[in-house]
């Protein structure tokens, strides 16, 4: 009853797997942490163009995109990704990522935008602390 | 941004808008309320499919060829694909783009996942207005996904102009779990996965159930097969949609939308008035000593609310 008339903004994260590569268990388990932590989770399937994950963003008006890439194609994926969702206006989405993806690239990463990078073996725990603390407080 | 420009945004078909709006419906009731105000006149020309079934019956990818077809016969198609929270967490995991994905940057094609919230009694009042902010947008055909068996398939009249309900062989009870109500809303029966070689018993279990209805009635469900995965029978069933279409314009329309209208009235006012009612009880204090005395048993719930109403309670 303490639901009616009002209801919580709820965080809304796509979860996407930009590139070629075929493995998604890592990005599924993340995308299941998220929703066990009362999140709506998008997943985007594998093989994504980055056209194709920043059209879903704006379609599904995510506040949070986290990419998985296990290819190595990061430093020509990510750079893409970026430049879309700041032409279709997306600045105030939170972008994480995670998988394979060397330490010297995270500095490069992070410049251009992607706000943290998590390897493997990060505890679901920490990434769901991670989104909860800094996904974006919009007001619709 | 304002709520005038979302709305300017979304008659002018712009996705982002349309978005934004969709946000705004399943957030913020009040907002949501102005929004859909302004949006209203400008609805009413989609044709709105609703398209429900068990889990595994291949839904989404027989949208995804829906929406092939429907553009290749110039049509513009939003998808509304409804999947349900936890009762547990509140979260929910939507996965039902995954196989739409390639229609993602189409311009004609406007996908949304949303997820049940707080609605275990069916279809989200969000939905409705997000079928509603589409059809503003000016999509031609709005496509509404919802699983699972039971009060939400049902509920799927309630939005949708053509009710397509989908089976496939193989998915065990199927037809045990349509009888309880899916079989009084389905306009067309989809069989799909119709290349596995029991597609014909479930096509034969289905008309056993439909001829179990001697009702005469002006439109008899149809049943097709179809092979999402290669696009076979999928021209046919957009056929038959069209034709279900002409048959409501021609017979039903004015008694459908009447009905439609009054089912969304009388909800509103549910919903206003309830609201309206908890609202006061709450700020006048009154609605814990209410709730203890339900607890203890000394009053009844629907005597309290005949109380509440008749300003009887102190």
């Amino acid at each position: 009853m303490q639901d009616e008339g009002t209801s919580v903004r709820k965080i809304r994260v796509l979860i996407a797997k930009p590139g070629l590569d075929s493995h998604d268990r890592g990005a599924k388990i993340v995308a299941r942490a998220l929703r066990d932590a009362g999140m709506e989770v998008i997943y985007t399937g594998l093989r994504q163009t980055p056209e194709q994950i920043v059209e879903t963003a704006l379609q599904e008006d995510v506040d949070v995109i986290g990419l998985s890439i296990l290819s190595g194609a990061h430093m020509t994926l990510f750079p893409r990704i970026m430049e879309l969702l700041r032409e279709k206006g997306l600045t105030d989405v939170l972008v994480f990522a995670g998988g394979i993806i060397p330490e010297e690239d995270i500095p490069e990463l992070k410049k251009i935008g992607i706000k943290e990078v998590f390897g493997p073996g990060t505890p679901t725990e920490k990434i769901v602390k991670y989104v909860l603390e800094n996904a974006p407080k919009r007001e619709s | 941004m304002l709520i005038d420009e979302i709305a300017k945004g979304v008659l002018a078909g712009d996705k982002r808008s349309i978005a934004k709006a969709i946000t705004i419906v399943e957030n913020s009731p009040s907002e949501a309320q102005r929004l859909i105000a302004i949006l209203y006149p400008h609805t009413g020309k989609a044709h709105i499919v609703g398209l429900t079934g068990p889990g595994g019956a291949g839904k989404s990818t027989l949208i995804e060829k829906m929406i092939r077809e429907y553009r290749r016969r110039g049509k513009t198609v939003g998808v509304i694909a409804v999947d349900p929270t936890s009762p547990f967490t509140g979260g929910a995991f939507l996965g039902d783009r995954i196989r739409m994905q390639e229609l993602s940057t189409d311009e004609g094609v406007f996908i949304r996942s949303m997820a049940t919230r707080n609605n275990p009694g069916g279809i989200a009042k969000a939905t409705k207005d997000a079928v509603k902010i589409l059809d503003a947008a000016g999509k031609d055909i709005i496509i509404v996904e919802t699983v699972g068996a039971g009060q939400s398939e049902v509920d799927i009249v309630k939005v949708a102009q053509t009710v397509v309900v989908v089976h496939a062989p193989g998915l065990g009870d199927e037809i045990q779990a349509i009888k309880a109500g899916l079989m009084e809303i389905a306009d067309i029966f989809v069989v799909n996965k119709a290349d596995r070689e029991n597609a014909n018993k479930t096509v034969m279990d289905l008309q056993a159930v439909l001829q179990l209805d001697n009702e005469p009635k002006p439109w008899r469900p149809p049943i097709l097969k179809t092979v999402a995965l290669t696009g076979e029978g999928v021209s046919q069933l957009l056929d038959k949609i069209e034709e279900h279409e002409h048959f409501l314009r021609k017979e039903l329309w004015q008694k459908r939308i009447w009905e439609k209208a009054q089912i969304e009235l009388i909800e509103a006012i549910r919903d206003k008035v309830t609201s309206s009612i908890i609202e006061k009880l709450k700020r006048e204090k009154k609605l814990e000593k209410i709730l203890q005395k339900i607890v203890d048993r000394e009053l009844d719930p629907a005597t309290a609310a005949e109380k509440i109403l008749n300003q009887e309670l102190e």
